[in-house]
């Protein structure tokens, strides 16, 4: 293992931790928080969809089974906020569990694994929205209680400090990964599935080992949102949105790169404000922005952001010849 | 449950069905020679429910007649949509054109939401709520409109892909891309053409769903599930697939809406589309991939 891989990330965390000590400004602590919320539900899609390959277009099922059971275990069962918020990351991951345990071994690949995952996505929504558990149709409503103890916290500092924390792990995570033997299986599925069998590698058991911890990030973030806000309902857990931006975020980023979510989540976030600044608080613009900032990368650098400075740095050492992507 | 209100929950299902299965033909054609899902299609239904009500607002142009103008005009969109956004940037990638159809999907919601915002509107012609009495039962009639309608262009898309060179060049793409190119034909153009030919579909459907229908810009989600749904079922890029496919998903959506209520009626829909793909992906009608 190479330890310098963790020189960036050390350095990205440290420098993020000191930004509360110096801006006080609750509006930029906030454009941080939900830009890092966004980051941590990108880096879970980043891990099954960019190094994996399986494109996701239900993350929301994940992100709000991770909000609804933080919420419901503290509000129904008195639970604690700390066990309830790792309950809910586990509860995420036992979703993706059984989503990959369904889909993957009846081969549901590219398009029609991105379909399957929307439904999945789409019913559970359906059935928050009328189920008495989560609320129905009214949502659900955590009480407030400040205090480290519940996970709630007077300043904005101190949820930011929780929220990179998270990121910070699932940063880790994604690096360790990618340098291990499984992060190398994952990525011979993404490149040629069939090929990857050839050599012995078990696509089923990979991809499902792959969404389970893409599951289980994008639940953290779901956790988060319900600590963060107190307030979750079935259009803000299990609606497309999250889906949506959770993809966003690592395409435009840079997907299959360990920094590719924070950057793109970064960019997306401070497009969204500028759209605000420019129009008011009109709905639509905002994502009017981002999907031709979508279609924009696709079409014109395919590997993100970060693609775009992997290739500058390899046209300053040109003796090094790289084959045209 | 009694047969008098099974009968009717059954009939309505069907005519429902067929407006579903018009919008799937769209869906599955552009599937069946370009081998992609357009996640637009959906966003597209919007757009067109919103170009018939304004037609309506606007000009007083009845919506079975803005059908006529509408229809060459969505071709257009879909057409130069092809052609100029998702071909370009998609570099033929599978997953590149998902991503861009997602894109594309996103900004026409949003679009429509940030200049219209979020209200529900309905148009109000004389017909809305007509009913014809058929053997004992009220039969709303912009529903056997539709009916009618969807049937109509089946049979036209029918004529079109079997017995024009148009048809034959789309199967011929559809069947071998690079043998296709090789005997002459412009793919990319052929390409457009299907995708256009798609998005006037929806532009029909749109026209036919208006008199009892309503538009928001939110109101193509509801159809996007649904219609891949019908077009998973029929076995995706088959044309009578998803007429069929179309015809028993409006009936299943009616019947577990008249069991389970309203709003979990969906459901039913959801659940049969995810264990199609499951067990049995090529579908009802569908070639074996």
């Amino acid at each position: 293992m190479k330890r310098h891989a963790f020189v960036p990330i050390v350095a990205a965390v440290a420098a993020l931790a000191c930004i509360p000590l110096i801006v006080h400004s609750n509006v930029v602590l906030n454009f941080l928080v939900t830009t890092l919320l966004l980051t941590l539900a990108g880096q879970g899609w980043n891990v099954l969809g960019g190094y994996g390959g399986q494109y996701s277009f239900g993350h929301a099922a994940f992100f709000g089974t991770g909000a609804y059971a933080t919420a419901i275990l503290q509000l129904r069962y008195g639970l604690n906020a700390w066990p309830a918020f790792a309950a809910g990351i586990a509860a995420g991951a036992g979703v993706g569990a059984v989503i990959g345990a369904l889909t993957f071994p009846s081969g549901l690949r590219g398009s029609y694994f991105a379909l399957v995952t929307l439904a999945f996505a789409e019913v559970l929504r359906i059935v928050a929205s009328v189920a008495p558990v989560t609320g129905a149709g009214t949502g659900l409503l955590i009480k407030l209680d400040l205090g480290a103890h519940a996970l709630q916290f007077q300043s904005r500092a101190g949820f930011y400090w929780l929220i990179l924390a998270l990121v910070t792990g699932a940063l880790v995570i994604t690096r360790l990964i990618e340098q291990s033997r499984f992060g190398a299986w994952l990525v011979a599925v993404r490149e040629n599935e069939d090929a990857a069998r050839a050599l012995g590698v078990d696509p089923t058991r990979v991809k499902l080992g792959a969404i389970i911890i893409s599951a289980a990030m994008a639940a953290a973030a779901g956790c988060f949102y319900a600590q963060y806000f107190l307030f979750v309902d079935a259009s803000i857990a299990y609606g497309p949105w999250i889906s949506v931006e959770a993809l966003l975020a690592p395409i435009i980023g840079g997907a299959g790169t360990v920094f590719g979510p924070l950057l793109g989540a970064l960019m997306i976030k401070t497009l969204g404000e500028a759209a605000k600044l420019v129009t008011g608080d009109v709905p639509g613009l905002d994502l009017v922005l981002y999907g031709a900032v979508l279609i924009l990368v696709v079409g014109l650098a395919p590997r993100g952001v970060a693609g775009i400075g992997a290739r500058f740095r390899a046209r300053l050492a040109p003796q090094k010849p790289r084959e045209a992507a | 449950m009694h047969l008098s209100i099974l009968l009717p929950a059954i009939v309505n299902g069907v005519l429902n069905g067929a407006l579903y299965a018009l919008i799937a033909l769209g869906l599955t054609l552009v599937y069946g020679v370009l081998h992609i899902i357009n996640f637009a299609h959906g966003t597209l239904l919007t757009a067109a429910l919103f170009a018939a009500f304004f037609m309506h607002q606007m000009l007083g142009l009845d919506p079975y007649l803005a059908v006529f103008i509408l229809t060459p005009a969505f071709f257009v969109v879909g057409y130069a949509l092809q052609r100029f956004i998702i071909g370009p940037a998609s570099h033929g990638n599978d997953g590149n054109i998902l991503l861009v159809t997602l894109g594309l999907a996103v900004i026409i919601e949003n679009a429509l939401l940030f200049a219209f915002r979020g209200d529900t509107r309905t148009i109000d012609v004389a017909y809305s709520f007509a009913v014809v009495p058929i053997a004992g039962m009220f039969i709303s009639v912009p529903r056997l409109v539709g009916f009618g309608g969807a049937v109509a262009v089946a049979l036209l898309l029918w004529w079109l892909l079997s017995l024009t060179d148009t048809g034959k060049a789309i199967r011929a793409v559809a069947k071998e891309k690079l043998g296709a190119e090789l005997s002459g034909i412009d793919v990319a153009h052929i390409y457009a053409v299907t995708f256009g030919l798609g998005t006037a579909c929806v532009a029909i459907a749109a026209c036919l769903l208006i008199p009892t229908y309503y538009v928001n810009p939110h109101v193509g989600n509801a159809f996007v599930l649904i219609a891949f749904t019908t077009v998973v079922l029929g076995g995706m890029g088959s044309i009578p697939g998803a007429l069929l496919g179309g015809l028993f998903v409006g009936l299943v959506e009616s019947l577990c809406g008249l069991y389970l209520g309203e709003s979990l009626g969906q459901i039913g829909i959801f659940l049969m589309f995810i264990l199609v793909l499951l067990f049995h992906p090529n579908g009802l009608l569908g070639e074996r991939a």
